[in-house]
């Protein structure tokens, strides 16, 4: 009896130091993955939030007819962004804990990211931050569950500074017209910063903010007429770029500018031909419909035909970033699952996104293990007619790589620009088509 | 401040002021009459300039007088539609609180959003046919467009000159002034009230529906287009005094034009200007810079 039970004691012992060794335990394997999507289904931002939520339907559908994840369905629930931040954050944490969502993907918008980036980190839920900006979501504070799958607001602004000056290096003189947002001001303190450091002698003429949602940009227009700017640089989005873009072709003034729109691409299928050749253009993040590198990249190719024919428009950037997270999910997962044996916990699945390294629909992401923060490359083009097409497309496309445009690890940003050179310009490489 | 540029910034400023004027009329009428201040006018701006932009683009470009047409006909089918639908909506809540009557409008505000949505979708309309036709002027080395600096404030004028027409030399305009005054002695006199608040209703949705079809060729139509405008009327409408019709074509000017200044000379107030003004007219003139004070009634 005695040597029964101490045989029963040394198992145990045995397989509790083995436990110990190994980590925790995997979790049960649930019914079905609950994945909770904040992002705009009204208001002004559904430009791209409704595109995305297309987006993440098509691939959890298509993901589901596999098997979903290690033979678990994947159930999205879309939490709607424009509600407004009360009444997003009580619904974020019905989702966690109510509904038991095991994985969060929130936001598109900055402020939104950085009110639910504590939250998240209190509920214990791992976040992916799919496709807002702002760097001070994620910088210093050391979250455990919080990581972004894309580049920040700092990557696409330095970004933009390089290739501007890489490609159009002789201009003496710039204008900004930005919503008067944070986005709108953040991105131009950013831009302003980098441009003025590599180019000491150019003069920023006029630095405009006009209203969010303003329906008339006449005076604005006006007055960058009269001062003649050799670049006019808009960071807008939505329906404010279209007036803005629409307003100033009409009178002429994108004739007499360099116009430089580091998030038009999400335009250029809306503005038809409004747009003239040569307006330089970006595209938060190295993914595009003609993207030179991935235009015949079979997984490229089918997502684009079945995303026009779904929903008739091609694609934009936002609708790359909510395929982007998805993909870093179902990546995490599988490494999760591998390194626990057995369905993760939430720790084991935060764990995973630490060092990950996934493909989006274009080329590969890796998110730093030292803050979650994704390392996103960045495409700008110039536009250009194009007989297939009824609106402008982009040529002569140029990548700039992520990382030395990012802010490293550790580093604060303000800091850190300071130290920018002109090496960035370098770096910016022509997109070789495969 | 150059000559040139005092210039320029008045003809942008007198071009924005007529748009804002627009819309501000239709709100500033309905309450001057009904005595509800109807949030739901935003949809009504935004539906206008939604339909001008779908009959804009059935016609598929065509010739100026069509294109005129086809904002015209938007805007006197949603403010017939539209404001018959709410003047029904209102008619429940006749007599009611007045807080109560604006949280119906809000509500309704809140439903034409998420029709416009289901309608229309979240991807911005913009179809500036007949801004093209109209083409361009030339002011002291800047391109205007005609349709801005001519068309939108000259079509405010005229309207403005023919409601006060109506309301001065018409048996309908002078009855309406009378239920203004005071709708139980009118009623008293043998005008129907209930005629009269209909079609001050109606006529005020079409202002707004206008304001939305004249600005469907200059501006990008989104979901939210609605709230921002109604925001901005608001303010037009509370520093002129609610109610006041021409107290709202001046404000509308003096705003239109401060914005337009700043623009030039102090961009950081652009956006935050109209709301000064605004808080600034009402510390010192509650009622707003147009409202007579009336006796008290006993």
């Amino acid at each position: 009896m005695f040597r029964r039970v101490a045989i029963r004691a040394s198992l145990l012992a045995a397989f509790s130091c083995s436990l110990l060794a190994t980590g925790a335990q995997a979790a049960d394997k649930p019914a079905e993955l609950k994945v909770g999507i904040t992002t705009f289904m009204s208001g002004s931002a559904s430009v791209f939030g409704v595109p995305a939520k297309a987006a993440a339907e098509m691939y959890i559908d298509s993901l589901n007819a596999k098997g979903g994840i290690d033979g678990v369905k994947v159930r999205p629930i879309f939490i709607d962004e424009g509600v407004g931040g009360d009444r997003l954050l009580s619904e974020y944490r019905r989702v966690v804990q109510e509904e038991r969502a095991e994985l969060m993907l929130a936001s598109i918008s900055s402020g939104n990211c950085n009110t639910l980036a504590p939250v998240a980190e209190d509920l214990k839920v791992v976040n992916l931050m799919w496709d807002c900006g702002t760097e001070k979501a994620l910088e210093g504070h050391g979250y455990k569950y919080v990581f972004r799958p894309q580049a920040n607001a700092v990557t696409e602004m330095v970004a933009a500074v390089a290739y501007l000056l890489k490609v159009n290096p002789d201009f003496k003189t710039i204008a900004v017209v930005n919503q008067d947002y944070a986005w709108g001001r953040d991105s131009w303190d950013i831009f302003r910063t980098v441009l003025t450091q590599l180019k000491p002698d150019v003069k920023v003429v006029a630095e405009l903010f006009p209203k969010f949602g303003a329906p008339d940009f006449s005076a604005e227009v006006s007055r960058l007429q009269v001062l003649r700017p050799d670049v006019v640089l808009s960071t807008s989005w939505g329906g404010d770029l279209d007036t803005f873009v629409r307003q100033a072709s009409q009178r002429g003034l994108l004739r007499t500018s360099k116009f430089y729109l580091p998030l038009g691409e999400s335009s250029l299928e809306r503005l038809g031909q409004t747009l003239p050749d040569g307006v330089l253009i970006g595209a938060r993040g190295d993914h595009y419909f003609l993207e030179p590198r991935y235009v015949n990249d079979e997984k490229h190719k089918t997502f684009v035909a079945n995303f026009k024919e779904k929903t008739g428009s091609y694609p934009i950037y936002s609708v790359y970033h909510m395929i982007q997270s998805l993909d870093a999910m179902t990546a995490a997962y599988e490494k999760a699952i591998k390194a626990a044996g057995g369905w993760p916990t939430e720790e084991q699945l935060a764990d995973a996104f630490r060092g990950l390294e996934f493909r989006g629909l274009t080329s590969s992401v890796t998110i730093r293990p030292e803050d979650g923060q994704g390392l996103e490359d960045q495409l700008f083009g110039m536009t250009t007619s194009h007989p297939d097409y009824k609106f402008k497309v982009l040529k002569d496309v140029m990548i700039v790589p992520a990382a030395p445009v990012t802010t490293p690890p550790g580093q604060h940003t303000p800091d850190w620009l300071k130290t920018v050179n002109a090496s960035i310009i370098d770096a910016v490489q022509p997109a070789q088509a495969q | 401040m150059t000559r040139d540029i005092l210039i320029l910034a008045l003809l942008d400023g007198v071009s924005y002021a007529g748009l804002l004027f627009l819309v501000a009329l239709g709100l500033t009428f309905i309450f001057g009459v009904v005595r509800i201040l109807n949030v739901a006018h935003g949809s009504l701006y935004a539906c206008g300039g939604y339909a001008a932009a779908t009959l804009g683009l059935w016609l598929g470009g065509g010739t100026l007088g069509a294109s005129l047409a086809a904002l015209i006909g938007a805007s006197i089918a949603v403010g017939v539609v539209l404001g018959t639908l709410l003047m029904l909506l209102l008619r429940r809540f006749q007599d009611r609180d007045p807080i109560l009557q604006l949280l119906v409008t809000f509500g309704a505000f809140m439903i034409f959003e998420d029709l416009q949505r289901m309608i229309w979708g979240t991807q911005p309309y913009f179809v500036a046919d007949v801004v093209n036709q109209m083409g361009t002027s030339e002011v002291l080395g800047v391109v205007y467009m005609n349709y801005q600096l001519l068309f939108v404030p000259g079509a405010a004028i005229a309207i403005f000159a023919l409601l006060q027409w109506f309301l001065k030399h018409t048996l309908t305009g002078r009855q309406i002034i009378a239920v203004t005054h005071d709708r139980e002695v009118a009623t008293a006199m043998g005008i129907n009230a209930k005629r009269i608040a209909y079609l001050t209703f109606i006529v005020g949705a079409m202002l707004g529906s206008l304001g939305g079809a004249l600005a469907s060729p200059t501006t990008s139509l989104v979901p939210g287009i609605g709230a921002d405008m109604i925001v901005l009327s608001f303010a037009v409408v509370a520093t002129a005094g609610l109610g006041q019709i021409s107290g709202a074509l001046l404000t509308a000017l003096m705003i239109g034009l401060a914005r337009s200044f700043c623009v030039y000379l102090y961009p950081e107030l652009e956006v935050v200007m109209p709301y000064v003004i605004m808080v600034l007219v009402l510390l010192v003139r509650p009622q707003g810079l147009f409202t007579v004070a009336q006796a008290r009634r006993i």
